[in-house]
């Protein structure tokens, strides 16, 4: 997802861009460990400048979002751990983020750890519509909303009528 | 221009202040566990709003205020949100009708401003837009249910609506500052959205088989400052700690 430029002319300036992008890359949702910043559309893009100094150009996925802080001192220290002294971490709003930014390889990682992923494709739903949301442990259509809003910004809480487990739903924004 | 820039700033990021402050003071408050999270989340939305419009805010002006100096070292009469969002959390039934009204307003409003020719307004137009739709679900549910409720649901809720409505009239207001920048294509023509509003309200209440006010007078004051006597109230436990200990930090 993440774009990557480099503006060094030096011989290995290609390898450095992919090791701090790699870097960058690595680091965590630290409320949805299961998938990075990069999966999760977070990650916008990643330079290296001849000095060496790094510039992670990052987006929030809610406007609101507390994790948003953790992710600068993660990639901060990602970074450093990478080699990388000098690292400056941009927040850009535009393009808005997107839940569709989010590959299929996150959506399976999501479900796998308990998380329903978005369905459908942001936009799509009118004022009462409701998704028909997969219960993530045993796969039943028969779910049923508790809330818009769950643990995080991002999720909203939903129960399973036929395994009883009540789950997270990723929101579609 | 910058001046109108900067007040136009100022009006919607004291609108999402005021306004999450205000749903901030549900939390531990609300009917049920679920809908204290989900009160509480929408403030956190609306804090994310404010703190990019202050910030935003504080770069036009250019005299190195910043985010918490611009909401938390001003007084009642320097603030101009909507008189709407300081009534009081009363009852949920009020705190749910304020919600929706000026969900289903401010959702058409950031639609509005994501074609700004200011691109930082448009890009916080952009996210709070996908914000302000489900805020506005939420709130459209609970009109439903609650009117749509047991009898004391539907006529505490007819309370609220027949209260707030009076408060309606001010998000339509185009005075100078709005006007002079609509015509550069920064600002939204709010009046023009009106209609589009009446049509949500319409749609929704009628869901419920509850009745639009036919109330014409409305109440109005908020963008030049002058509050109702409640925003004061709203001001002091959110600027207690800036003010007892100037510039104190976590």
């Amino acid at each position: 997802m993440a774009r990557a430029s480099a503006h060094l002319a030096t011989p290995n300036a290609s390898d450095l861009l992919e090791k701090a992008r790699a870097a960058a890359a690595s680091v965590v949702d630290p409320e949805i460990p299961v998938i990075t910043i990069e999966e999760l559309g977070v990650l916008r893009d990643v330079a290296v400048e001849a000095d060496g100094s790094v510039t992670v150009t990052i987006t929030p996925t809610y406007t609101g979002c507390p994790a948003m802080t953790v992710f600068v001192m993660d990639i901060e220290v990602a970074l450093d751990e990478a080699g990388f002294e000098q690292v400056r971490v941009e927040t850009v709003l535009s393009p808005a983020w997107t839940s569709d930014w989010m590959s299929e390889a996150a959506r399976e990682k999501l479900r796998a750890y308990g998380i329903a992923p978005p369905v459908g494709s942001a936009g799509s739903t009118g004022l009462f519509d409701k998704p028909d949301v997969a219960c993530p442990r045993c796969g039943s259509l028969k779910t049923e909303r508790i809330s818009e809003f769950g643990s995080t910004a991002c999720k909203a809480l939903y129960k399973c009528g036929s395994c009883h487990e009540p789950f997270d739903y990723f929101k579609c924004i | 221009m910058a001046n109108d820039l900067f007040t136009y700033t100022m009006r919607l990021a004291d609108d999402a202040a005021i306004l999450s402050q205000r749903l901030a003071g549900w939390c531990g408050h609300a009917s049920h566990l679920e809908e204290d999270i989900a009160l509480t989340n929408i403030a956190l939305d609306q804090i994310g709003c404010a703190r990019l419009l202050y910030a935003y805010a504080g770069e036009i002006e250019g005299k190195g205020r910043d985010e918490d100096a611009l909401c938390f070292n001003r007084n009642e009469r320097e603030f101009t949100n909507l008189l709407l969002l300081e009534q009081p959390n009363d009852d949920f039934a009020y705190a749910i009708v304020r919600q929706f009204f000026y969900s289903a307003y401010v959702l058409l409003f950031w639609q509005a401003l994501k074609s700004s020719k200011d691109e930082r307004l448009a890009g916080i137009a952009a996210k709070a837009e996908k914000e302000a739709a489900y805020h506005l679900r939420h709130s459209a549910e609970w009109v439903v249910r609650l009117g749509d409720g047991t009898e004391e649901s539907r006529s505490r809720i007819e309370e609220a609506i027949e209260f707030l409505w009076m408060y309606t009239g001010e998000m339509f207001e185009m005075d100078e500052v709005a006007t002079a920048l609509a015509e550069q294509g920064i600002a939204v023509d709010a009046a023009a959205i009106k209609p589009a509003w009446n049509k949500s309200i319409n749609e929704v209440f009628a869901r419920a088989d509850l009745s639009v006010p036919t109330g014409t007078w409305m109440q109005t004051g908020g963008r030049n400052g002058e509050h109702s006597e409640h925003l004061g109230h709203v001001l002091a436990p959110m600027q207690y700690l800036q003010r007892a200990y100037p510039g104190l930090v976590w």
